[in-house]
């Protein structure tokens, strides 16, 4: 107890000192920049990932100041490092918010840095743009999901595998890791498969701790799963790091795309830098984008990119996108609220719309979700995706799941009902 | 463009085909190569059988290019080239080489179903090719695929076949086609199964499952009989294969830990950074690798070999450098050292990712570590086989490194006695130094070899850092044979424990084990006894 009384002491004094500090010197370009904060962690586990976000979102920043800024003010990006933390997301939000009076935040990866992260953005009351696929069943009023829902990403990925272009599978592996995003997603799988009409012992679930790298007993089985007589299919909603070997225990294996196809949730072009992809042709991945995808905004897009990284070799990935889409969202709300006030920011942005880099133009929802294609490449030889399928109209995400029982009544609408989780069978606000 | 001449013009083709059907399939192939322009799987896929069905003397080379993405459209004249891996362009009509490719040539796109259509077809081209080897791989696409069609052909084939170990493929490949086809006899369906039965592997249970609906009873009943026959032979190979991946993953762990049975187990330096040391190794080959690409492309195979001394002395000099920046200050006090080291671990990490980026960097495998082969039904692949023999030559070396040379003799006297190896004329100091390098350099070949199945990423040592104190301290702190058995034995265990219980339960449950034994035993299996303990 007094070991903890001490250490707030010493934390307040330091961030008091902080405050002195920097309350010195630039009060007049505190007064002419709009600050945007940048969550994202640059060391840790999570760094491999996130890192790249944090670069996409500089140089976004630096485009619209080249463009003028916004409301007349130039754009200030303030980047902290949560360390792949999770309780210290929520203390560098808090740094941010109160500390630094950004007027929105662009950030978190996982689902338990967002969950940890959330009162902060309540009580303080800021806005969060949370660029990455996720298990859905969540809508806040402070936060706006850039990255796919299930509906966006795995049921139409299931869909594809169940075609006849998919090779119409007929069992399934559930492959993840063990945490709260595979674990949400593979129930709304099951759910889905089964009501499907596919039998309890066509669905083989499997979990495996965060970075599992060895993969033998695991890969031995699918290819035993596999051996049934029916086009067998692996969905991996695997975490980035454990990835590798597993691809690279599947291609010893010598389990071809041809025979067992493996879907990936959470493997994209950054992912695949760090493999030899020749032996993995053919397995697919479901994303929203792609770098492959022939499009002028995309090209240009590209360009961009590598130029500021000074990099030609640098790929572009899903959640990139989804960082770009967010941020010119943000700007037109901004600029149409003619404010950087939190609330009012809030309330123009549903039905905002902005181009998306795959030739499409995105829209803001009523439930924070966005409206996305949705897409399924197979790796190629070279590290890339080839897009072989891909939704005619944009998909608009749903963030209370049509197949899991409870979440079936839920909807999200902050604009008519001005509430996250309306049950429209008791109708009311709430479970 | 009126109706007549459309009319006209289809019953002329009609004709054609009725009246001189060489000729037609012959011209085939340059309506298959414009379907292929179209940029649609389904327009790709009838083109496949197209050009399978053109008997044109160059069709497989055509097909065997848009399988491996070598064959490409100019979009301006619809023209079809193919390159051979040599890098030679081909027009795909005339089956000619052409001088010069044409600029901005598009690869014509596949999928998986299209490449299932043209393994199938291709098999069935290359049933009568010169080579055993592409006939067995024929064989065994038909195998998979299943396709009635190939039938006729796969007859020809087996007739002519001269190798023994082929025509048992061909015969295998028939009876798969057989079972799942519609109309065989009752006779033939029994024979195919006994015939499957002998395989006895996946494949064959994966054939015998899929037998036709229509067959009659009997040959169901055979068929299921076949397969739960298969199933318990494979059951008895599925333990043999458990103690093989057991033996797999206790390699890793024993490469892992060797290096901290040094610093740790003899030395009792608490050492947090060992996994850094891991990384730095696994570094080392993908700089190695990456200068071999750039400058001598040829040697990439031997930059394995190339990068183990590097790695060595690389992580050797550094784990010198700790010892005499750090740890010499802190001998005698664990709880300081712990947290040193780690210290010492987050800057390399953050030093690594501020250098080569957060992102995995790319690791290739030389040509002897990839794959697999099957030895008495287990598949075993060769990149770990190659693990277990390096660990073990690692394992052995060390041991006789510490037992037949000058330097081992002192590190031992140092361990055992310090204060006695110091009035013997021992320079103690340069003993801890050298002993520290030596496990930070064990650790750094470990990371050589890990690069071959794991990420090269900043993060690589965090992984390996846990299971390596648990393999040393449940073998017996200060023993290394301790710690071969006890890799190898959690090794083991884990992969048994892995199928019933699950890969996360699993850990868990070797983790409540090695507590329940560290209680019993608490200076592991192997305890140093005698005075050494006490000092």
């Amino acid at each position: 107890m007094n070991f903890k009384l001490n250490r707030r002491g010493v934390l307040a004094g330091m961030a008091g000192a902080a405050m002195m500090l920097s309350a010195g010197g630039p009060v007049l370009a505190q007064q002419e920049t709009i600050k945007v904060g940048v969550l994202h962690s640059l060391s840790g586990t999570m760094a491999i990932s996130e890192t790249t976000l944090k670069d996409v979102m500089l140089m976004l920043i630096e485009e619209q100041n080249k463009k003028g800024g916004l409301l007349g003010r130039k754009l200030e990006a303030v980047v902290v490092d949560p360390a792949s933390n999770w309780p210290l997301f929520a203390e560098k939000a808090r740094e941010l918010i109160t500390q630094h009076k950004v007027a929105a935040v662009f950030g978190c990866w996982t689902s338990v840095s967002r969950k940890s992260v959330l009162p902060v953005f309540k009580e303080l009351n800021n806005i969060l743009f949370y660029p990455v696929q996720y298990e859905g069943e969540e809508s806040e009023r402070n936060v706006f999901y850039t990255g796919a829902a299930p509906n966006q990403q795995a049921i139409p990925a299931v869909d594809y595998l169940m075609s006849k272009e998919g090779g119409e599978v007929k069992r399934w592996v559930l492959a993840g890791t063990d945490y709260v995003y595979p674990r949400t997603t593979n129930r709304i799988l099951e759910a889905y498969l089964r009501a499907k009409g596919v039998p309890a012992e066509d669905i083989l679930i499997n979990y495996t701790p965060f970075g599992h790298s060895d993969w033998q007993t695991i890969v031995s089985d699918i290819k035993k799963f596999g051996s049934a007589g029916k086009k067998t299919a692996v969905v991996s909603t695997i975490n980035g790091d454990a990835n590798v070997p597993f691809y690279k225990e599947l291609a010893n294996q010598g389990i071809k795309a041809t025979d067992i196809p493996v879907v990936a949730f959470s493997v994209g072009e950054e992912e695949l830098a760090g493999v030899d992809t020749s032996n993995l042709v053919g397995h697919l991945a479901a994303w929203n984008y792609f770098q492959s995808v022939k499009a002028p905004a995309n090209a240009e897009f590209i360009e961009k990119w590598k130029a500021f990284t000074k990099n030609p070799r640098r790929v572009t990935n899903d959640p990139m996108e989804a960082h770009f889409i967010g941020f010119n969202m943000w700007v037109k709300a901004v600029e149409k609220a003619g404010t950087i006030d939190p609330d009012k920011v809030i309330a123009a942005l549903p039905g905002t719309e902005a181009p998306n880099l795959t030739g499409g133009i995105s829209r803001m929802l009523p439930n924070h979700h966005i409206t996305k294609p949705v897409m399924i490449g197979e790796i190629r030889a070279d590290a890339q995706f080839d897009v072989v399928w891909r939704t005619k109209d944009l998909v608009p995400g749903d963030a209370w799941s049509d197949f899991l029982e409870g979440s079936r009544d839920l909807e999200a609408d902050w604009v008519g009902r001005k509430c996250g989780n309306f049950n429209i069978k008791t109708n009311r606000c709430g479970n | 463009m009126s109706f007549a001449r459309v009319l006209c013009a289809l019953l002329f083709s009609a004709l054609a085909c009725l009246s001189m059907p060489d000729a037609v399939r012959a011209a085939d192939l340059p309506s298959a190569l414009t379907r292929l322009a179209a940029d649609d799987f389904t327009e790709t896929a009838q083109a496949i059988e197209e050009i399978a069905d053109s008997g044109a003397p160059h069709a497989e080379a055509i097909l065997t290019a848009l399988s491996n993405a070598r064959l490409f459209i100019e979009p301006a004249t619809k023209k079809v080239f193919w390159r051979t891996p040599a890098g030679v362009v081909h027009d795909a009509l005339s089956g000619e080489p052409v001088a010069a490719a044409p600029a901005g040539m598009d690869v014509v796109r596949i999928n998986n179903r299209l490449r299932r259509v043209l393994a199938n077809a291709i098999g069935a081209l290359t049933l009568m090719a010169p080579e055993p080897q592409r006939r067995r791989a024929a064989a065994e696409a038909l195998f998979r695929s299943r396709d009635e069609s190939a039938l006729p052909l796969l007859e020809d084939a087996l007739k002519a076949e001269k190798l023994p170990a082929v025509a048992r493929a061909f015969r295998e490949a028939r009876a798969s086609i057989m079972l799942a086809a519609a109309e065989t006899p009752k006779a033939q369906r029994i024979e195919s199964i006994s015939v499957l039965r002998e395989r006895a592997d996946m494949g064959a249970i994966a054939s015998l499952r899929s037998i036709n609906a229509k067959a009659d009873e009997q040959a169901k009943a055979l068929a299921a009989e076949a397969v739960a026959d298969i199933e318990q032979r494979l059951k008895l190979i599925g333990y043999v294969q458990n103690v093989w991946y057991g033996l797999s993953l206790g390699s890793v762990l024993l490469l892992a830990a060797i290096g901290l049975a040094i610093t740790f187990g003899v030395m009792g330096v608490i050492n947090m950074a060992h996994g850094e040391m891991v990384m730095l190794g696994a570094y080392t080959t993908f700089i190695v690798q990456e200068f071999l690409r750039s400058t001598a492309p040829q040697w990439f195979d031997y930059s394995l070999a190339i990068a183990l001394p590097l790695a060595f002395l690389v992580t050797g000099l550094v784990g010198v450098a700790i010892e005499r920046g750090v740890i010499r200050f802190l001998y005698g006090r664990p709880l300081e050292t712990l947290l040193a080291t780690w210290g010492i671990s987050l800057i390399l990490q953050q030093a690594v990712r501020t250098a080569f980026g957060p992102t995995n960097r790319e690791v290739g495998s030389p040509s002897y570590m990839s794959g697999a082969f099957d030895l008495l039904g287990v598949s075993i692949t060769w990149g770990r086989l190659w693990i277990i023999v390096f660990t073990l030559v690692v394992f052995v070396a060390l041991l006789l490194a510490l037992k037949y040379t000058p330097m081992g003799l002192h590190m031992r006297a140092v361990t055992q006695n310090r204060r006695m190896a110091a009035s013997m004329g021992i320079r103690t100091p340069w003993v801890d130094a050298m002993t520290f390098g030596l496990g930070s350099g064990l650790a750094g070949i470990a990371g050589v070899a890990l690069s071959q199945i794991d990420n090269v990423s900043p993060n690589l040592g965090q992984t390996y850092i846990i299971d390596s104190f648990m393999v040393v301290v449940f073998g017996g702190v200060g023993n290394l044979w301790g710690t071969l058995v006890s890799a190898f034995a959690l090794g083991v265990a884990n992969k048994f424990l892995e199928p019933m219980a699950g890969a996360v339960l699993a850990k868990i449950f070797i983790l409540v084990l090695l507590i329940l034994f560290i209680q019993k035993r608490p200076r592991g299996l192997f305890a140093l006894k005698g005075r050494a303990v006490e000092a």
